[in-house]
């Protein structure tokens, strides 16, 4: 992936400096100006996403020990990849990324089938009410996270919310904040919130595929589908993989639906997700375990984005 | 018989359909009623469930908290919708006109400063060639791949370190950083802001900070405010930040402050207290989603991978 940032302007470096020396001079100025626009974003991005990961990092790697009996003066020792070992063999946190994976390896596919299906059918030209539909498919991911999570946590409850009355009516009798449906619960509150968005980025992508392809197809007899599955889908799959990129990095760090939910599904553990049980061990004071579960977690998004980029790219390339 | 929409608002379907020749064997060939119809039951049944749950909030804010539980759900009983933002507003003392302030300093006033920060970062990355650009690109675009809620456990064991937990500047510092707004800014400035007009200005002897301040910045601004609405929501929704951040109460944003109010049930905070208190949360943030709405320009983060 190289972004359009990276590759332009390259051929105005090399030999510069040995044409002209006025113009030397006037580079170096343009490129004083540059350090001076860059600066204040640099020490910002330095200090608040570069630093606290070199600290995380060099915490992760001491241990607090405490003389006596855990009264008299604590004091950090080097413990080289002990916390990484304990966190390893630590059952909670090993669970907690079991869970995400499960409930990830579910939604993710489900939502980007739904965010596809729907972006296909905005773009069709025979769908009817195209832009009130695009509009209220929005709605949801305008609505914070966090409030929906608040909204869903009532709505799960049977005394207030619509739905086990409906389901009831049917002859489903379900709770939905039990130890099992808590898995959906929070697959469906991650759906609402963000298949409109998915939807919109994929949209965005079809209206851009040219009109000349889709008009050849027809012309050859090909349907709706047949021109969906030949010609549009495979000229937005960079979009597709950008959303699913979005939403891998999106389960990982999964925390606010869960940890609201929590106040009303007893099932959902203080461990419920990575960066739960991360917080619990710094909640119980024990921040260098918590530093180096960070760096785990942050490493495992990293590799899972990555790796999801470069084995489509590779797919890509391939066929 | 429905046409599709033009895609411009005020051109005639005619000049449409001259302009687009793909879409006209569609029209031509009759499109038969049941894919209609059934593109409008998916559609349909997708838009219910978006819009149901925002139904039942609109609807439940309206209720006491006695019929909250006695009534039915997805409907009007008595309308004490004004009552219970009274009493929203006399919580605690006010508390919720707090926490919204708290709100508009933590998502207006980082997302403004993080989108000049960016605009200025990404002008430099996109317009200008210097050693170590990029060394710099490449970091930000690590820094985007990792959620900024990885970053808030580190930052909460840093700023315990130095002594800066439950203070304003906990949460408001870290959100001035957005490596996203820095990549769509440069991206945009590279596409968007010709080198011929920034060279005319330097032969005419304007200075670099006035070139981007009256060239770059003006035709960066579209892009710009995309930003700022991508770093308002990433603020936003970053509610573990100001969750390990912040103890006081009267520091806290109206995410951590209403999440607290939902669990206070037996601490006199009925539940319509914070059902009516999200209704009001969410409403001035859909009426700027809407007036905003043509700035989401998801095709701007489309061309990160291709």
């Amino acid at each position: 992936m190289t972004a359009p940032t990276l590759s332009a302007q390259q051929s105005v470096q090399p030999g510069n400096t040995t044409i002209k020396p006025r113009k030397s001079r006037l580079s170096r100025k343009t490129r004083r100006a540059a350090l001076l626009f860059l600066a204040p974003f640099m020490i910002m991005f330095l200090s608040m996403k570069v630093a606290p990961i070199f600290y995380a990092i060099y915490q992760s790697f001491f241990k607090t020990e405490r003389t006596g009996l855990g009264f008299g003066e604590s004091k950090s020792i080097f413990s080289g990849f002990e916390n990484y070992l304990v966190a390893m063999q630590n059952s909670d946190f090993m669970a907690s990324f079991g869970r995400v994976f499960l409930i990830g390896i579910v939604q993710v596919p489900l939502m980007l089938g739904i965010a596809l299906v729907l972006a296909l059918l905005l773009d069709s030209a025979f769908s009817p009410f195209k832009r009130s539909f695009r509009l209220i498919f929005f709605l949801p991911y305008a609505f914070p996270g966090v409030i929906a999570a608040i909204m869903w946590s009532f709505l799960y409850q049977p005394q207030i919310g619509p739905f086990s009355a409906w389901l009831s009516a049917i002859g489903i009798h379900v709770n939905f904040l039990t130890d099992s449906t808590v898995f959906f619960s929070i697959g469906n509150m991650m759906t609402w919130g963000f298949t409109g968005f998915n939807m919109l980025v994929i949209y965005s992508a079809l209206q851009a595929v040219p009109g000349e392809l889709t008009e050849a197809a027809s012309l050859d007899g090909a349907g709706w589908w047949a021109t969906s599955w030949h010609i549009k889908i495979p000229a937005v799959r960079p979009s597709i993989i950008l959303t699913a990129v979005f939403s891998i990095i999106g389960t990982v760090q999964l925390y606010n639906d869960p940890a609201i939910l929590a106040k009303v599904a007893p099932g959902i553990s203080s461990t419920f997700t990575p960066i739960m049980a991360a917080r619990e061990q710094s909640a119980a004071n024990n921040y260098n375990l918590a530093a180096a579960e960070s760096v785990i977690l942050a490493l495992v998004a990293l590799v899972l984005s990555f790796g999801f980029l470069k084995f489509t790219q590779r797919k890509g390339a391939d066929s | 018989m429905t046409t599709a929409p033009p895609r411009t608002p005020n051109s005639v379907p005619l000049a449409a359909q001259s302009r687009k020749p793909s879409r006209m064997p569609w029209r031509q060939q009759r499109v038969p009623f049941s894919a209609r119809a059934l593109s409008f039951i998916v559609m349909g049944v997708f838009a219910l469930y978006s819009l149901v749950p925002i139904w039942w909030l609109v609807v439940t804010a309206t209720k006491s908290s006695e019929d909250l539980f006695t009534t039915n759900p997805m409907w009007f009983s008595d309308f004490s919708l004004w009552g219970n933002i009274t009493d929203v507003f006399q919580q605690q003392d006010g508390i919720f006109a707090v926490w919204a302030g708290n709100t508009v300093i933590y998502c207006v006033g980082g997302a403004a400063i993080s989108t000049m920060l960016a605009a200025m970062a990404g002008y430099a990355l996109g317009k200008y060639e210097f050693p170590g650009r990029k060394l710099v690109s490449n970091a930000i675009l690590a820094a985007v791949l990792v959620p900024g809620v990885l970053f808030a456990l580190p930052l909460y064991l840093m700023f315990s370190e130095i002594s800066l937990v439950n203070t304003y500047w906990s949460v408001l510092l870290p959100s001035l950083v957005s490596p996203f707004g820095v990549f769509l800014a440069s991206t945009y400035a590279t596409q968007a802001i010709p080198n011929e007009l920034l060279e005319a200005a330097r032969i005419d002897g304007a200075s670099e900070p006035r070139i981007f301040w009256r060239i770059g910045f003006p035709i960066m601004a579209p892009a710009l405010v995309t930003v700022f609405l991508f770093q308002f929501v990433a603020i936003w929704g970053n509610y573990l930040l100001p969750v390990l951040m912040l103890n006081n109460d009267t520091l806290q944003p109206l995410s951590v402050g209403l999440v607290n109010w939902r669990e206070r049930l037996s601490q006199g905070i009925p539940y319509n207290m914070t059902i009516t208190g999200s209704l009001l949360t969410v409403v001035p943030l859909l009426i700027a989603f809407s007036v905003l709405q043509r700035y989401w320009r998801s095709d701007l983060t489309a061309g990160g991978v291709k």
